[in-house]
């Protein structure tokens, strides 16, 4: 058809935001709040979402994905919650560092890859640290509609157990926390064994608990759509490296501390994208020739395609020559 | 009002009738001189003024006649309109997205007044001036789904996303091109495509899926369908194709320029904020073949097309049998002149017919 052709964009649609507050949770993690600039609400949007919040790192831009953490039927602020990480490529550091009160910037509209199962009997959310955050919605979202929840968080410390007083205090039987350094852990075989028919299991952390529940969950007869999982893989640094991008006609080199995707826009190139995590596949771009290794990080080519098809926002390549349809 | 509302039928005898405005702003589906599947999706963000794509949901000189004409259908057959339990949240979803837009895009015909979740909701055209509580079913006289889509043209699918699929959990679907929601409620998007033929050979569903999947909130999609209809007929079900199969063997050589419509759906796609389901329109537009011809581009057009379609096609939309009538009459429409690009009839300058 061709209506009205339009040209579609890269990436969700974008919200111009101020940011209302820079609130310090504890030494690893500071929640920002964002008002919307045209003084329009907020779309409301399903717990589990994410938005891309659009940095300007002296120049440097960086896009990162945070789960929106407020209460989805709060459609005056979105907050997220960011954990500082000393060794990552600087978006979050960029978060703590430089970002004050009244800051403007971008956030795209909410875009949700981890959302709650509506036919679910029973929800139990598993959290590892920073992956607290999607829950946080997920819990307001289902308190509004009565829904039937538990939560078991494990955290490292109680000085770093970001939001644990306020989940104790206002559902103290249906929260769980467990500090590591206090040898404690979620015991998920019997925590699994006790659920009705009818239960989905969610979990957020680190990458090994997430393989670790799955991998439970699967052993002890649950089905795969019975337990959800939310994994955004930051772009890692690697040896540099340098494609070609036939449709665009330019060869460019992708540095070490910038994924191929990033090379691409820094470029001028209007490559799509979504999640910026190796979730969503908006990405997902055609291998023409290549001589080398390819990286992949992402969670969503199937093997068969390693090789035939390239992750830009994760995945990289070491090796002669690369050349990929964009 | 803007809108004039035709008092029509789309039943027994078929008052139904197209004035020039709607004839002119028809969605003809063919962009070129001939048609295969393809997902040709683009962004649902208005269109030319005054076309069937200007607005989110559009409203034409139809919708007084086929509101009514839902609401015989649903009477005689309530499964038509079905929401399984963990739906009902799309429901307000869909419920506010149809009048949040309505009241913004006409609003001298619908207005909504919100006062926290005390709403307001004024439809002129039906004369409904309800107020209730958003979120409390129990305010409403039906579903939240069900009192919308009584009150909104075309019909409406209800996917629930998960398992990197999505499933006909819910719908109001009284305008449908021969198919059931009775029939396909719960099935996954594979499944209730299984019938249509090419289609998945070509890879043409693993794609759609994919692009559906990833519609995001604010940023809807819409594409067009079509098929062939004898007598302008809005419910051609499986359940009642006792009633209109057999009119398709009622079309003569004098007849078949008012009989003979072409139908064709706009549909649409929008993914819903609070239970990221997505909501499926699907708009049925209808016209007779007398009248798409008064566009010389239209008649050109729609003579090839019809003539160079593959048979399984040609079979799948119902029409094969009466193929050979329609192209003796198309085919005088035909002078072979080329065609402008494009869907829009062109008529300012478009030659007139040569023969």
């Amino acid at each position: 058809m061709s209506a009205a052709p339009q040209k579609a964009k890269a990436g969700a649609e974008k919200i111009d935001v101020t940011v209302s507050a820079v609130v310090p949770l504890n030494d690893l993690v500071t929640r920002f709040e964002f008002t919307r600039n045209d003084g329009q609400r907020f779309p409301t949007f399903s717990a589990g979402a994410h938005t891309v919040v659009h940095m300007n790192d002296g120049g440097t831009p960086r896009l990162n994905p945070y789960s929106l953490m407020s209460d989805p039927a709060d459609t005056g602020t979105y907050a997220i919650s960011v954990r500082r990480d000393d060794q990552g490529r600087g978006g979050s550091l960029f978060m703590h560092q430089n970002v004050k009160v009244g800051d403007q910037m971008e956030i795209t509209y909410p875009v949700n890859l981890f959302s709650l199962d509506l036919r679910a009997k029973k929800h139990v959310f598993l959290a590892g640290g920073i992956g607290i955050t999607p829950f946080m919605a997920m819990i307001a979202q289902l308190e509004r509609s009565n829904g039937n929840w538990e939560l078991h968080y494990s955290v490292r410390t109680e000085a770093l157990g970001t939001y644990v007083d306020q989940l104790t205090y206002k559902y103290p039987n249906k929260v769980h926390i467990y500090y590591d350094d206090q040898k404690q852990g979620i015991a998920l075989e019997d925590l699994l064994d006790g659920q009705p028919l009818g239960t989905n299991v969610y979990v957020c952390g680190p990458k090994g608990m997430i393989d670790w529940v799955h991998a439970t969950a699967s052993a002890a007869g649950w089905p795969d759509a019975n337990v959800h999982s939310e994994e955004f893989t930051a772009p890692q640094p690697g040896k540099p490296f340098e494609v070609r991008l036939c449709k665009s006609d330019k060869t460019i080199t992708v540095g070490e501390n910038e994924s191929l995707l990033e090379a691409m826009e820094r470029e001028g190139v209007d490559a799509p994208f979504l999640c910026r995590g190796g979730a969503c596949g908006q990405c997902e771009t055609d291998v023409v020739s290549s001589d080398g290794e390819f990286i992949h990080r992402d969670h969503w080519l199937e093997p068969e395609d390693h090789g035939k098809k390239i992750m830009p926002c994760v995945s990289r390549f070491v090796g002669k020559s690369l050349e990929i349809d964009r | 009002m803007t809108i004039q509302f035709n008092k029509e039928t789309f039943r027994d005898d078929y008052s139904f009738k197209n004035s020039d405005w709607a004839i002119e702003r028809f969605p003809f589906p063919f962009h070129e001189d001939s048609y295969m599947y393809a997902v040709n999706m683009e962004q649902h963000r208005g269109g030319p003024e005054g076309s069937v794509y200007e607005k989110r949901f559009d409203v034409d000189e139809h919708y007084v006649s086929e509101m009514a004409d839902r609401a015989m259908v649903l009477a005689d057959d309530p499964l038509r309109c079905q929401s399984l339990p963990h739906m009902t949240l799309a429901g307000w979803d869909l419920l506010e997205l149809i009048m949040v837009s309505k009241s913004e895009d006409y609003p001298d015909l619908f207005e909504l007044h919100r006062d926290g979740d005390t709403w307001r909701w004024i439809n002129k055209p039906m004369g409904i001036d309800d107020t209730f509580t958003f979120m409390d079913e129990t305010t409403l006289p039906y579903g939240p789904m069900e009192y919308i889509t009584r009150q909104t043209q075309g019909d409406f699918c209800v996917l629930d996303q998960r398992e990197d699929n999505l499933w006909m959990d819910a719908g109001m679907v009284t305008t449908q091109a021969d198919w059931s929601l009775d029939f396909d409620i719960g099935m996954n998007f594979f499944e209730w495509h299984a019938p249509v033929p090419l289609a998945h050979e070509k890879g043409i569903f693993k794609r759609a899926l994919k692009f559906l999947l990833n519609i995001q909130q604010g940023a809807p999609a819409r594409r067009l369908n079509w098929t062939m209809t004898v007598n302008p007929l809005l419910d051609t079900s499986p359940e009642n194709y006792h009633k209109w199969g057999i009119q398709k063997t009622t079309l003569t050589p004098e007849n078949i320029g008012a009989k003979q419509h072409l139908r064709v759906e706009l549909q649409s796609f929008f993914r819903l904020p609070r239970s990221n389901a997505l909501v499926f329109p699907i708009r049925c537009y209808l016209i007779a073949f007398q009248d798409i011809v008064k566009s010389p581009k239209w008649g050109r057009r729609l003579h090839r097309v019809i003539r160079d379609l593959p048979v399984e096609l040609a079979t799948y939309k119902g029409f094969i049998d009466n193929r050979p009538m329609m192209l003796d009459y198309l085919s005088a429409f035909d002078d072979g002149l080329p065609t402008s690009p494009g869907v829009f009839p062109d008529n300012a300058t478009e030659p007139p017919l040569q023969k």
